[in-house]
């Protein structure tokens, strides 16, 4: 296996932001949470114009808690499950930033934050905001059936996060440093069931986590916490086994943002998904348990599935991908 | 008593789509259309409508009715009009349900918003 | 990508309860043609329609139905418990035409409304004018 890990030394975790609907609002993790809805339109005519009222708002609050202010903002990185993201580009409309948008299904908010931390550990960049979003209706109606449609979901199915999560890091030093990343590769575990992406994303999340363990040479209990993005029930049961199999049990530290966000009587199925699901809960609710020192090192790999209903139908399986990026406790040198 | 019979039928064909979906992992989609062209086979034995003899609207609420009726009208206007009344009679039966589907699925979109 | 990975998932995989999925399909899908029965005798007996008539407004009756429950957001909440016994009925068809208008609103009257409608329903209409077809002609040509 090529190298794949990416060490940083000069890449902090400024601020974050997150929005999100009322069902996450109502979830376990809701206090965490920056701004909330009391529902899925968030105050706008449709679908899409309330996951770009999202994003924004997790954007802006990123930068608010960050101390800085948007004309400090170098680049925006972010990016949606919508055709052609635009979520994301339409919602720059309103940041006279210079923008670079990205597509990597549920594993956006892993793959913006690596991306944002190689410009800054290069030095030709300060401040970066990467953000990405997802809506429960929007996912639904453009992958799979009108939000009102009474067909039969399974247990397998789940539920995608309607939310915003955004983060401003910065070569500023502040208490949480992000110190590497492992930019994952497509991994195709020939599944084919659309309505189970957990079993599928399981392979890639395993990938991606060895590579880290073997390019740093660290064993998964260096971390305090190694959180997957969205591989809900089933998926994360797939990972620990992988993980058991490969020699590298993570059966202790692991935590799935999937199953966090939701608890047992909210109706999800296996749990939730999207590329908020793992933005906000890191942005969220692991961000503070950093600030709080109840960790001190946390791995988060988020996990996308990269396919689109044309392909389910044409009968090709589903490649997915994993991004991971580590983030530790530090101390802020005056 | 036909309200019985109405029951076992309707159910029974209701649990063999729900088999389907859940054993051989079909989608509604496919099971309704398959359906569909199973009461149109039923009907070319004339056992359709012994079926609704039996169990009322039960062998009519059922999706395959909808190929029973499309036969039937087909076949109907065929006895009339010779081979091209299959064409011209085949929504004879089933207008007043595709009309009605479509006239309240658009007042509905006019008038309401989808909840999510 | 190791093949003992595919072993893994295959064990993990979930089996869905079928039987409790099949017990409620026939009960809900039962209950259906009970109500349809109900309906049709309502219109038979006390509104004095003949047969035809009665059997045909207890379909609209029941598509009337669906679409107001669409359209209040609760007819998926009835499709999600009962699986078939909503999706084989035709409250099934109702439902996809009227879901796949509502949803695409946001995109107008022509070619967002009308222009789904029957973005769902179309293949059983196809199916069925298909099969119609073959089957009534084989019937006409051959028993005629």
């Amino acid at each position: 296996m090529e190298r794949a890990t990416y060490v940083f030394d000069r890449v902090y975790l400024k601020g974050t932001g997150t929005s999100v609907g009322p069902l996450e609002k109502q979830g376990p993790l809701g206090e965490y949470f920056d701004r909330d809805y009391e529902n899925n339109y968030c105050g706008e005519k449709n679908w899409e114009a309330a996951e770009r009222r999202l994003l924004s708002d997790a954007i802006i609050i990123a930068i608010i808690n960050s101390g800085l202010k948007l004309e400090d903002v170098d680049l925006i990185i972010a990016g949606d499950l919508i055709n052609q993201n635009v979520i994301s580009n339409y919602a720059m409309r309103d940041f006279d930033v210079p923008f670079l948008g990205m597509y990597g299904a549920c594993s956006t908010s892993m793959q913006t934050l690596l991306t944002g931390s190689i410009f800054i550990n290069s030095g030709m960049f300060n401040n970066i905001v990467v953000a990405s979003s997802s809506h429960n209706a929007t996912a639904e109606r453009q992958f799979r059936y009108p939000t009102e449609y009474g067909g039969q979901k399974p247990p397998t199915m789940t539920f995608t996060v309607t939310g915003a999560g955004a983060a401003l890091i910065s070569s500023i030093p502040s208490s949480i440093k992000i110190t590497a990343a492992t930019i994952g590769r497509v991994i195709d575990a020939k599944q084919k069931n659309p309505n189970d992406m957990g079993s599928a994303m399981a392979p890639a999340a395993s990938d991606t986590l060895i590579r880290h363990f073997r390019d740093l040479n660290i064993s998964p209990d260096y971390y305090d916490m190694i959180v997957t993005g969205d591989l809900s029930q089933i998926g994360s049961q797939v990972l620990l086994d992988i993980m058991e199999y490969e020699n590298y049990p993570i059966n202790k530290l692991h935590h799935d943002c999937g199953k966090m966000i939701y608890s047992e009587d909210q109706k999800v199925f296996a749990g939730g998904s999207g590329c908020a699901c793992c933005a906000v809960v890191t942005f969220g609710y692991i961000k503070r348990l950093l600030d709080t020192d109840q960790i001190k090192r946390a791995l988060v790999v988020a996990t996308g599935a990269l396919l689109n209903p044309m392909m389910t139908l044409q009968k090709e399986t589903i490649p997915c991908i994993a991004h991971a990026v580590a983030f530790e406790k530090c101390e802020v040198k005056p | 008593m036909i309200y019985l019979n109405a029951f076992l039928v309707a159910g029974t064909i209701c649990l063999l789509g729900q088999l389907l979906v859940d054993v051989f992992k079909l989608t509604p989609g496919h099971v309704t259309s398959y359906f569909v062209v199973v009461g149109a086979l039923l009907d070319s034995f004339s056992l359709y409508d012994r079926l609704i003899d039996f169990a009322g609207a039960g062998a009519l609420v059922p999706i395959t009715s909808f190929g029973h009726s499309l036969l039937h009208g087909a076949l109907a206007k065929a006895e009339e009009m010779g081979f091209f009344g299959i064409a011209m009679g085949m929504f004879d039966l089933t207008a007043s349900g595709i009309t009605s589907a479509i006239i309240f699925a658009f007042l509905v979109a006019v008038f309401f918003k989808p909840k999510g | 990508m190791n093949k003992n990975y595919t072993e893994i998932i295959k064990k993990n995989q979930v089996k869905p309860r079928y039987l409790r999925k099949s017990i409620v399909a026939f009960v809900t899908g039962g209950l259906v043609g009970v109500v349809g029965q109900g309906l049709s005798d309502l219109y038979r007996y006390v509104f004095h329609l003949d047969k035809n008539n009665a059997n045909s407004l207890m379909t609209v009756t029941l598509i009337l139905i669906t679409a107001i429950t669409t359209g209040l957001g609760i007819y998926d909440t009835y499709g999600q418990f009962a699986g078939a016994g909503a999706f084989i009925p035709v409250t099934g068809f109702a439902n996809s035409m009227t879901s796949a208008a509502l949803e695409s609103r946001s995109e107008g009257v022509t070619l967002g409304i009308a222009a789904n409608m029957f973005k769902l329903a179309g293949s059983v209409i196809v199916f069925g004018v298909v099969s119609a077809f073959v089957l009534g002609a084989i019937r006409y040509l051959f028993f005629h």
